[in-house]
């Protein structure tokens, strides 16, 4: 349990229960509301969409284009419908690196829910100001040389990095090289099959 | 408005801190908090931006203190009071009776069960694209500047890149926006662009050198540069 979850705060949940109370006795919440919502993101808070389409990116050139050109096509492909995702690519010359600053806006859709870290402050105060050292912090050194490029989402447009696929796996297949797509890694600030988280 | 959220460049809140084998819910709480928004959401009680400013209005102190979804939380509650869909007394009941009563169920002081839930609209919480024919009055590569501006209300011009000089990178079409939809002034769309500024312009002499920051901003946030 992170130190930043006062998660049996009896002041809180005591807020919760009781405008949970309410919205239940006007018909606005569901009863059976919240089992829902733990069924579906404890099944489904994983990285996998964006895993996918990053597999498949990495292995058919075609796909690739169409993630980067046309993302709401390419996520139609995996059966996913959403037109609000940019997908940005990282390249020798530049690593891109996903923040919100005013909230925490995240593409669920494609990375699930977001960790704690990109909600807290300090992830959010200093990726725009200071990525370089926080990326070396979290465990990645970018080279000097690599610009760095940081996608703040302050609209409703969600951004999503591709990584460069890593050296030796040429052999592995699309399935064989979801798992090395971490969320870390679509998020910028881990390179595929090294993410700590 | 000015406040705490506008976290952007902000110093000393230390080092980020990753959580191992993070759970997808920390307390049962936070999946009720996330159950509240959807049902929020998707019955229309309030838009995305309504509920944004609902956060960016808590007490300074405790908006840095509070987890996320004690920050939902806030940002619901308040909402929902503003628009008379739950009252300051009613809520202030059910708090008593949850303190006197920490273990009960959320059902525990309804009178009879929930009435049946309605259908509802069906409603996507991703449509904020407006097909209104207007003309994006900037282009790819053209030099802007960001306005300066400090308004009490909503915005999503981040303070760290107010009068600061950027590039249009490209134009995603015209959006809602968030500065009067956040305050029942209607969606009035118009052109929303991703900007490039460079670290330097940001962050003068402490910027790390080669990066640079891409913000969305709507097109009345820009002025004409050179």
């Amino acid at each position: 349990m992170g130190k930043n979850h006062p998660n049996v705060d009896p002041y809180i949940v005591s807020r919760v229960r009781a405008l949970e109370s309410l919205l239940l006795e006007k018909g606005i919440l569901a009863p059976d509301a919240v089992d829902r919502v733990i069924q579906r993101y404890e099944a489904d808070t994983g990285p996998m969409t964006g895993a996918r389409a990053v597999a498949k990116a990495w292995t058919d050139p075609g796909y690739r284009r169409l993630l980067l050109e046309d993302p709401k096509a390419a996520l139609g492909q995996l059966g996913l419908d959403y037109e609000m995702l940019m997908v940005v690519e990282n390249t020798e010359a530049v690593h891109n690196l996903v923040v919100c600053t005013l909230c925490s806006c995240y593409p669920w859709p494609v990375l699930g829910l977001p960790p704690t870290w990109y909600k807290m402050p300090a992830y959010r105060s200093r990726a725009v100001s200071e990525p370089r050292t926080i990326l070396r912090e979290m465990g990645l050194a970018v080279p000097a040389e690599r610009e760095i490029r940081v996608w703040d989402s302050s609209a409703e447009m969600r951004y999503m990095v591709l990584p460069r696929r890593p050296a030796g796996t040429e052999g592995l297949s699309e399935a064989e090289l979801v798992p090395l797509i971490t969320r870390d890694a679509l998020i910028g600030v881990a390179e595929p099959g090294a993410s700590a988280s | 408005m000015d406040g705490v959220h506008d976290l952007g460049g902000m110093q000393g809140f230390g080092p980020v801190e990753r959580e191992e084998n993070e759970p997808t819910f920390h307390a049962a709480w936070e999946a009720v908090v996330l159950a509240m928004q959807h049902a929020g959401r998707f019955g229309l009680l309030y838009n995305i931006d309504e509920f944004r400013h609902g956060i960016e209005r808590m007490a300074p102190a405790h908006y840095l203190r509070a987890t996320y979804y004690e920050k939902w939380l806030e940002g619901i509650t308040r909402v929902l009071l503003e628009k008379g869909v739950v009252s300051e007394e009613d809520l202030t009941a059910r708090r008593a009776f949850f303190e006197r009563q920490p273990d009960a169920p959320a059902t525990a002081p309804l009178a009879s069960p929930p009435p049946p839930r309605g259908a509802g609209p069906r409603v996507s919480l991703t449509d904020f694209i407006r097909e209104t024919g207007a003309t994006p009055r900037f282009a790819p590569g053209d030099a802007v500047v960001t306005r300066e501006m400090h308004p009490h209300g909503h915005t999503r011009l981040p303070r760290y890149a107010r009068g600061k000089r950027g590039v249009i990178h490209c134009c995603h079409g015209i959006h809602v926006f968030p500065d009067s939809n956040a305050h029942g002034q209607g969606e009035q769309p118009q052109p929303l662009y991703s900007v490039r500024f460079d670290a330097r312009e940001l962050w003068g002499e402490s910027a790390e050198p080669n990066q640079t920051v891409h913000i969305d901003l709507w097109e009345s946030y820009l002025l004409p540069g050179r």
